[in-house]
């Protein structure tokens, strides 16, 4: 939709991601698997950006109607998302605490 | 320049917030970084494009982003797989649903453009049912029906993905009709691979599928031209490719035998119910009375628990039954599986939810070498991780899968409802040891007599000596 970026860019870009993704998780203690997977999970929802872009070019209503929908399911998956690592988390950090 | 150097801004918070999810220490503030990322994302975007359609938008939130608090401050912890799935499922859908959003605007698509279009909605559908199924197994609201075990699944999940590559090249032609049976075709063989895996692989799925849908997220970044939205959903499912790969090595199972061979598991798991009690001959089974002699007679207790505690809610007894033992003198402590629970780490996010010490819970590598030395272990729901045929027998598709060494302490309580099969499905030679012991029941009830007994001894009580050894 805004269109500025060509396909090679946009394939660096896809290819340097990953890489960056590979490398960020090296290392993880199994402890924190089902939060990091449940944190990895909630950053998928960014999503959401391609529902508002979407919302903001459509010109009609039936589409940004589509577009909300994909918002909301984006954004179940972004704040159900976070709350829930935060939870799981939270109970680690107590426990350090004591 | 605004707006670019707020997306950077974006990047480098999801990047350190991913890296810092990594570390115990900083894993909670690094989810707030990665959660003020999107908040900046969005910002960003808001400043380029305007507020145009903001009724849509705020629908989007209220509804979307509302009813994903509700259940993510509401779910229990014992839940959390199946919740991570129903997330992630929903995910996918959005990128579905953008992908066909996009190609109904006026500005046509370039090539790159349309391909995206065809992953984002392949790779969501897939995504969003897949991750349906694994909850709903998860569940236990839907099984592994027979049919879907026989070699023919194969077939026609071959035919399935055919035929969305025939509409993927029928859309690439101009026909973009051809969307709506792709997205159908595509759901049905999202379900279609994911029905069969047996529930001992279902994390995998769930990882794998967590990584999918961090594919289809850049996909549809690749639709809206937005690097951002393709950097993070490059890493996203990287990241969950690294995950899936880590749970293989701990289960000992390679990828490519969970989504294609993953009938295994489940199918010996029907021969086990099947075979059942028959199967056991030389098993001992001893009252909750019994235990409770040997417990407070012993100097060294290690607890394993499994998803059977879970399931039976019993977390909090299990802890109150570690109290009252060290304060009789007795050492106490966890040995946690990587893969205990249904997730690895889940086994640790429910402990720590009953308070139990942090460095009580110890990784398998380091507890094995004290089992001999150790007096009594209590397995708690937990079976295949403690299997010593993983080691002994090459035959049992548990072979070479890490176990705790429980066996080799010097003697074993194992609370188990039934004799029933684990979780894969395979036969536990644990059971018919002579330092064995079952106690059958359910977990929480079994602990609350163990507790009772052993206040009735007066343990706790009085702060006597280290009960003598045997």
């Amino acid at each position: 939709m805004s269109g500025h970026l060509s396909g090679t860019a946009a394939l660096w870009v896809l290819v340097l991601g990953s890489l960056l993704g590979l490398e960020l998780i090296g290392k993880v203690p199994p402890t924190l698997h089902t939060p990091l997977m449940s944190g990895a999970n909630a950053i998928s929802g960014i999503t959401l950006l391609a529902a508002l872009a979407l919302i903001g070019e459509a010109p009609t209503p039936a589409l940004k109607l589509i577009g909300a929908v994909a918002l909301g399911f984006a954004l179940f998956n972004v704040v159900g998302g976070f709350l829930v690592t935060d939870r799981m988390l939270a109970m680690f950090r107590r426990r350090e605490a004591n | 320049m605004v707006e670019l150097s707020i997306e950077l801004g974006s990047v480098l918070l999801l990047a350190f917030g991913l890296k810092g999810l990594a570390k115990i220490r900083t894993a909670r503030s690094a989810n707030g970084l990665a959660a003020l990322a999107l908040v900046l994302a969005v910002v960003g975007l808001l400043l380029q494009q305007g507020l145009g359609g903001w009724p849509w938008m705020l629908l989007g939130l209220g509804i979307g982003g509302g009813l994903g608090a509700v259940l993510a401050l509401r779910v229990a912890m014992t839940s959390m797989p199946e919740t991570v799935a129903l997330f992630n499922g929903c995910g996918g859908m959005s990128s579905l649903l953008v992908a066909i959003g996009a190609v109904q605007l006026p500005t046509p698509l370039n090539l790159v453009g349309q391909v995206s279009v065809l992953v984002s909605v392949l790779v969501g559908a897939i995504t969003f049912s897949g991750s349906l199924v694994a909850m709903g197994k998860l569940q236990e609201w839907l099984g592994t029906p027979g049919w879907t075990l026989r070699p023919q699944r194969h077939a026609v999940n071959i035919v399935l993905a055919l035929a969305c590559l025939a509409c993927c090249a029928l859309v690439l032609k101009g026909m973009a009709v051809a969307l709506v049976p792709l997205t159908v075709l595509s759901l049905l063989l999202g379900v279609g691979l994911t029905l069969p895996v047996g529930g001992a692989d279902m994390p995998v799925v769930i990882s794998l599928l967590n990584s999918y849908s961090g594919v289809a997220a850049a996909a549809a970044g690749f639709v809206v031209g937005s690097e951002l939205l393709i950097v993070a959903g490059a890493m996203v499912g990287a990241a969950g490719l690294i995950l899936t790969q880590v749970m293989c090595t701990a289960m000992n199972r390679s990828l490519t035998s969970v989504l294609f061979g993953g009938a295994l598991g489940a199918a010996s798991s029907e021969a086990g119910d099947a075979g059942g009690r028959e199967e056991y001959t030389n098993v001992t089974s001893c009252s909750p009375e019994e235990c409770a002699l040997t417990l407070e007679a012993a100097e060294r207790v290690i607890f394993v628990p499994g998803y059977g505690l879970a399931v039976a809610q019993a977390q909090h007894s299990l802890k109150e039954l570690a109290r009252l033992l060290e304060q009789h003198g007795i050492e106490v402590r966890y040995a946690i599986h990587p893969v205990a629970g249904r997730m690895p780490g889940h086994m640790n996010v429910l402990l720590a939810e009953a308070d139990v010490p942090y460095d009580q819970l110890v990784e398998m590598d380091d507890i094995n070498p004290d089992f001999p030395r150790t007096d009594v272990v209590i397995v708690l729901g937990a079976n295949d991780v403690v299997n010593p045929r993983a080691k002994s027998d090459s035959a049992s598709p548990l072979y070479g899968m890490p176990v705790l060494e429980v066996d080799q302490a010097r003697s074993v309580f194992v609370v188990k409802r039934s004799l029933g099969s684990g979780y894969a499905g395979i036969r536990n030679d644990l059971f018919e040891l002579p330092q064995t012991s079952m106690v059958f029941g359910d977990a929480k009830q079994v602990l609350q007599s163990l507790l009772q007994e052993l206040r009735s001894l007066g343990v706790g009580k009085v702060t006597a000596g280290a009960g003598s050894t045997r």
